[in-house]
C-alpha cells in the first residue's frame, strides 16, 4: 500500500504548494494593486490614521490643522484656520468626499505617503515617533488674501493677485466662500453640510478665481492695445489713431457705442485707454484681424489650461468673425478670462513683458522641516517686447492718475490700472461684472498684480463700474503686499 | 544479541523515542504565541497585556500535560505532531483575541446583538477540553486497532451526526450547526469527519482485495461489481445530498475527497481517482445549477469585487475584503495588532481568521503558517507509510488526507482560489467544535505512530536454535 500513499503525500504537497503560490500571487505580486484597489477602505483609513501635514501661507500661517475624533475607523479629520478665507486656495479634505484641489495635489507629501518621505518614515520607525505628513509652503500673502476676502466682503465675485517677477500667487479670493470643516468628517451632519453648499444657488463652492470665465470687458483692451503695439499699428502712444466716431462694426449696420460723451474721434491710444473708448479698441482688433487678436492673447496665457497647480480653466478668445472680432476687442464678445488669467495680463505688462508662469506652492516640506522640493520661477512667454510693455505701463498709469481708475491709486506708489464694467445676459438685461486690474511699482520692479472681478453689485445698475468697485478692492490688496 | 541500527522510515528495532525533541519543540510552540501575545498589546494599547502571564502558563500546563501523557502513554510517537498542533493552536489563540480587542468588531457586535462577547476565553476553554480529548484518546486507546471493531457502529454515528443539523434552523446561510440548550452549538461535521475515516478503514481493509481485483475492465478502467461500488455510490450520494440539504459544500467535498483518497490507497487503482474526479466534478455542476447559496459562492469567487458595484452586502462582500486584506499585508505584513482584517466583520475570527494572519504577518507569516499545516499532513502521511497494519495505514492517511483537504478547502476559499466554503481553519479558527475534534484527531495519529515506531517484540528466544556464528574478519 505503500505507493499509492507515497503518491497522496505527494498530492497532499502539491495542495500545500497550490496554497502557497496563490498567497505568492495576492501578497507579492498583486500587493499594490490590492492595496490601492478603490474598494480598499485601508487606503482611506491609512489617510486619516495619523497628524496630516498643513497648507502654510508663505508669510508661515498654518491655514489648516488636524483634529483627533473618536470614530473608530478614520483617528484624524481636517479642520481649517479660518475655511471660508482659505478653501480657495486649499480646496477641501473629507473623511467621506476625498479631497480637491491643493488638499487632493498634494495629498501624498501631506499624508506622509510620498516616497520623498521614505527616510523620514524609516527614521520614525526606529526612533518610534508617530507618522506625520509632510507641509506645503504656498506663496499666498495672508495679509494680500484677507485684505481680498475683506475688500469683496458679502459681494459675489473674486480676486486673484500675482507677483509679476515671479509667478507666484499671492492671493486668491473668491465670495461667497465655503468653510471645508463642515464636512470634512463622515457623519450624517457633513453630508447634509455638503449637500447643503451644493445646492447653494450662489455656488459658494466655485472657485471663481481659478474655474469661473467671464467676459473680461475692458479690462481687455490693455490685451488689445499691446496687440496693437506689437503688430506695428501704431507705435506711438500719444499718435492719433485713425479711429471715426460713430464707428460702425464691420459687416454690420450696429454702430458700437461708447459709454457717455468721450473724446474717441481719433484719440491717442493714451487717451483711448484713458476714457475706455470702445470705438477705438473695437477698431484696432477688426484692423489686425482675428488671427493676430487670437496670437497675441494665446501669449498672455488665453486657450489653455493653467496648472498652479490647481488646474485653473481655460480663458478663451474664440476663432470668430469680423463683428463678434471687433467686439471682443473690447472684451465684450465670446472671449472670456478667469480672474487670474487677467492678473497674468497686469503681471506681463508690470514684468516689462516677460509673463511668470504663475504658481501657489513654493515648497515642500517633511514633518522635520527639510525642504523636499522648491518651485523655480519658470518663464512662460513674452507677450509683448518690454519697450512696448514700458508704452503700455505708460498707457496704464495715465488711466489711474487721470482716467477711470482713480480709485486705484496709493499714495507715493507708481500704480497702474484698467476698469472694466462687463455687460452680460440677453440685451445687457443682468446687473454687469465691475472688472479692475491693476499692478504696482517700486524701484524693485513690480511686487504685486491683481485682477479683481465683481459679480452683481449690490448697487444700482448705473453706479456698478471696474472704477468704482473693483478698483478699492484691487488698492487693498496692493497695499497689504506693499505693507503701505 | 547486537543492536541492529534500521535507518528505514520503519523503525524498528529501538528507534529513539525522540521524547526530548518532542519536549525542545513544544518550549518554541508555546514561547512564540506567548510573545505574538505580548506583541498584539504592545501594539494596540502600547504595554504588556494584563492575562498574558495566565495566557502562558494557560498554554503552557495544557502543553506540558499534553506531553507528560504522550511520554506515558505513547512513548515512540512522532515528536512533531503535538508542538505543531500547539503552536497553531496558540497562535490561533491570540490571534482571536486580537480581533476580540478591534473596536470595529466590538461596535459591530453590540449593534447586531446589543452586547459584545469576547471569544478568546472561550477558545481557550475548548482548547482545554480539546487537549482533554486528545489525553483520553492516549489513555483509553491503547491500540488503534480496537476502532477495527466499531466499523458499522462508525458508519451509523457518522450518518446520525451528518443527518442531526437538518433538524435544526440554518444559521447564516448554510445548515451545520445543532444547537444545545445551555450549551451552544456543535458543528456535527467535524467530529463525523474522524469517526466516517473509521468506518472507510474498518470497510476498506475487509473490502480491498475484492474492490481491486474482482473487476470488468470498462474503457481503461477497472470496474468492480456492483455489491463492492455499491457502498462508494452511497456515501457519494449522501454527500451530495448533505450539500443540498444543509448547503455545505465544504463537508460534502471533504468527505467525497477522503474516501476518494482511502479507496485509491486501499485498492491502488488509479481509476478510482479519475472516478472521483468526474464525479464530484459532475455532482459540483448539478448543484451549482440550482443551489443559490452555492451559486452565489461561485459568482464571489468569479469576481470578488462584483458586490461592491451593485450592493455591498452578502458573501462576496466578504471575500473581497479577505482578498484585499491579504494584498494590504505584502511581504512582511503590517504587524500583529496593527492591520484592519477586522473589516471583513462577520466570521473574521472563525473562517475568515487566515486573513488576520495574512494581513498582520504578511507573506512571510502565512508561508510559515502554511508549512506548518504542510508539516502535519507529511507527518501523518509518514505515520501511514510506517504502520503496520493495513487498519492503521488507512486511517492515518484519512485522517491527514481530511485535514489536508480542510486546509486547501478552507484556505483556497479565503485566497480566491477555488470558491468558499464554510470551513474552519483547523486549530486557528474560533470554534469549539473544531478545535476539539482536531485535537482528538492529532490524539489517533499520534496513537498510530507510537504503534508504528514501537520497537518490535524481542523475539522469543528458541531453545531449539543453535547460536548463529559470527564471522570475524
Amino acid at each position: 500500500m505503500n505507493k499509492p500513499l507515497r503518491r497522496i503525500a505527494i498530492f497532499c504537497g502539491l495542495l500545500i504548494m497550490a496554497l502557497m503560490i496563490r498567497d505568492n500571487w495576492l501578497q507579492y505580486v498583486r500587493a499594490d494593486e490590492l492595496n490601492a484597489h478603490k474598494y480598499n477602505r485601508r487606503v482611506q483609513i491609512e489617510r486619516f490614521a495619523h497628524e496630516r501635514g498643513n497648507i502654510i501661507t508663505a508669510d508661515g500661517q498654518p491655514m489648516t490643522a488636524s483634529k483627533e475624533t473618536s470614530g473608530s475607523d478614520y483617528k484624524f479629520k481636517r479642520t481649517w484656520n479660518n475655511g471660508t478665507l482659505w478653501s480657495p486656495v486649499t480646496g477641501y479634505n473629507s473623511q467621506a468626499f476625498d479631497s480637491s484641489q491643493l488638499e487632493n495635489i498634494e495629498d501624498k507629501i501631506l499624508s506622509g505617503n510620498d516616497d520623498r518621505l521614505f527616510f523620514d518614515r524609516t527614521l520614525s520607525m526606529f526612533t518610534g515617533e508617530k507618522k506625520q505628513g509632510g507641509n506645503v509652503v504656498t506663496t499666498l500673502n495672508s495679509a494680500a488674501q484677507k485684505a481680498a476676502f475683506e475688500g469683496l466682503g458679502d459681494k459675489k465675485g473674486a480676486v486673484a493677485a500675482i507677483d509679476p517677477r515671479t509667478g507666484a500667487i499671492l492671493a486668491l479670493a473668491s465670495t461667497p466662500s465655503y468653510d471645508p470643516s463642515v464636512f470634512a468628517g463622515n457623519t450624517k451632519a457633513d453630508s447634509e453640510a455638503r449637500q447643503k453648499l451644493l445646492q447653494d444657488k450662489d455656488k459658494p463652492m466655485l472657485n471663481r478665481a481659478l474655474r469661473e470665465t467671464y467676459p473680461p470687458g475692458s479690462t481687455f483692451k490693455v490685451v488689445t492695445a499691446s496687440a496693437a503695439l506689437e503688430n506695428g499699428l501704431y507705435t506711438n502712444i500719444e499718435e492719433p489713431t485713425r479711429s471715426p466716431l460713430p464707428y460702425q462694426l464691420p459687416q454690420s449696420t450696429t454702430p458700437l457705442k461708447n459709454e457717455g460723451t468721450i473724446p474717441c474721434e481719433n484719440a491717442s491710444l493714451k487717451v483711448a485707454l484713458q476714457w475706455s473708448c470702445n470705438t477705438v479698441f473695437g477698431k484696432i482688433s477688426d484692423d489686425l484681424g482675428n488671427e493676430k487678436m487670437i496670437k497675441e492673447a494665446n501669449k498672455f496665457g488665453f486657450n489653455d489650461e493653467i496648472f498652479t497647480p490647481v488646474r485653473a480653466d481655460a480663458s478663451v478668445y474664440p476663432k470668430d468673425n469680423r463683428p463678434q472680432n471687433a467686439m471682443a476687442g473690447i472684451g465684450q464678445a465670446s472671449n472670456r478670462a478667469t480672474p487670474l488669467q487677467m492678473a497674468m495680463v497686469a503681471a506681463a505688462v508690470a514684468n516689462d513683458g516677460k509673463l511668470m508662469k504663475p504658481y501657489m506652492v513654493d515648497q515642500l516640506q517633511a514633518p522635520n522641516l527639510d525642504v523636499l522640493s522648491k518651485t523655480q520661477p519658470e518663464k512662460m512667454s513674452q507677450p509683448l517686447s518690454a519697450a512696448n510693455a514700458q508704452k503700455v505701463q505708460a498707457l496704464m498709469e495715465n488711466v489711474v492718475t487721470d482716467g477711470t481708475g482713480k480709485k486705484g491709486a496709493i499714495d507715493g506708489v507708481t500704480v497702474g490700472g484698467k476698469t472694466g464694467t462687463a455687460q452680460h445676459g440677453l440685451n445687457n438685461s443682468e446687473k454687469p461684472y465691475a472688472w479692475f486690474i491693476s499692478y504696482a511699482k517700486t524701484d524693485q520692479g513690480s511686487p504685486v498684480a491683481v485682477a479683481v472681478v465683481v459679480e452683481d453689485g449690490e448697487a444700482n445698475r448705473g453706479d456698478i463700474t471696474g472704477g468704482g468697485l473693483a478698483a478699492p478692492i484691487a488698492k487693498a490688496v496692493m497695499k497689504a503686499v506693499l505693507k503701505k | 544479541m547486537s543492536v541492529v541500527t534500521n535507518t528505514t522510515t520503519i523503525g524498528a528495532i529501538d528507534a529513539p523515542s525522540r521524547r526530548n525533541t518532542e519536549l525542545a519543540l513544544l518550549v518554541f510552540a508555546v514561547a512564540i504565541p506567548v510573545f505574538a501575545y505580548a506583541n498584539v498589546g504592545l501594539a494596540m494599547t502600547g504595554k504588556l497585556p494584563s492575562g498574558m502571564l495566565g495566557y502562558g502558563l494557560g498554554l503552557g500546563l495544557l502543553a506540558a500535560v499534553g506531553h507528560l501523557v504522550v511520554r506515558k502513554f505513547a512513548p515512540y510517537a512522532d515528536p512533531l505532531l503535538l508542538p505543531l498542533a500547539t503552536l497553531l493552536n496558540g497562535l490561533g489563540l491570540v490571534m482571536i483575541w486580537r480581533l476580540d480587542q478591534s473596536p470595529r468588531l466590538i461596535q459591530r457586535a453590540k449593534s447586531a446583538f446589543g452586547a459584545f462577547h469576547p471569544d478568546a476565553p472561550k477558545q481557550m476553554l475548548y482548547t482545554a477540553i480539546g487537549v482533554a480529548l486528545f489525553i483520553g484518546v492516549l489513555m483509553l486507546l491503547k491500540d488503534h486497532r480496537i476502532l477495527q471493531r466499531y466499523t458499522y457502529i462508525s458508519m451509523a454515528v457518522a450518518l446520525f451526526l451528518l443527518i442531526l443539523p437538518m433538524f435544526f434552523p440554518a444559521v447564516n446561510g448554510a445548515k451545520i450547526w445543532i444547537s444545545i440548550p445551555g450549551l451552544g452549538t456543535i458543528q456535527p461535521g467535524e467530529f463525523a469527519k474522524i469517526i466516517i475515516a473509521v468506518f472507510f478503514s474498518g470497510y476498506l481493509m475487509v473490502k480491498r482485495d475484492a474492490l481491486a481485483l474482482a473487476s470488468r475492465r470498462f474503457m481503461g478502467l477497472y470496474l468492480p461489481r456492483g455489491r463492492d461500488l455499491g457502498p462508494i455510490l452511497v456515501v457519494w450520494g449522501i454527500s451530495i445530498l448533505i450539500l443540498v440539504f444543509e448547503t455545505d459544500l465544504g463537508t460534502s467535498l471533504l468527505f467525497f475527497g477522503l474516501f476518494v483518497v482511502m479507496l485509491y490507497v486501499a485498492t491502488e487503482r488509479t481509476s478510482w481517482i479519475v472516478f472521483g474526479l468526474l464525479m464530484s466534478a459532475a455532482g459540483a455542476v448539478a448543484v451549482a445549477s440550482f443551489e443559490p447559496h452555492v451559486q452565489s459562492r461561485v459568482n464571489a469567487w468569479l469576481d470578488p469585487f462584483a458586490c461592491y458595484k451593485t450592493d455591498k452586502t452578502g458573501a462576496c462582500e466578504q471575500i473581497g475584503q479577505a482578498i484585499m486584506s491579504f494584498g494590504s499585508g505584502g511581504t512582511l505584513g503590517t504587524g500583529l495588532g496593527q492591520g484592519n482584517s477586522d473589516l471583513i466583520g462577520f466570521a473574521a475570527n472563525a473562517d475568515f481568521i487566515l486573513s488576520t494572519v495574512g494581513e498582520e504577518l504578511g507573506l512571510a507569516g502565512m508561508m510559515a503558517i502554511l508549512l506548518i499545516y504542510g508539516l502535519i499532513v507529511e507527518r501523518g502521511v509518514r505515520t501511514a507509510l510506517a504502520a503496520r497494519d493495513p487498519f492503521g495505514k488507512l486511517l492515518a492517511i484519512g485522517l491527514s488526507g481530511a485535514f489536508a483537504l480542510q486546509v486547501f478547502v478552507v484556505a483556497g476559499g479565503v485566497m480566491g482560489l477555488i470558491p468558499l466554503t464554510g470551513m474552519t481553519m483547523p486549530f486557528l479558527a474560533q470554534g469549539g467544535s473544531s478545535v476539539i475534534a482536531n485535537w482528538a484527531l492529532i490524539g489517533i495519529l499520534i496513537r498510530i505512530s507510537d504503534t508504528a515506531r514501537r520497537p518490535a517484540p524481542a523475539p522469543a528466544p528458541s531453545p531449539d536454535a543453535e547460536m548463529t556464528q559470527v564471522v570475524r574478519p
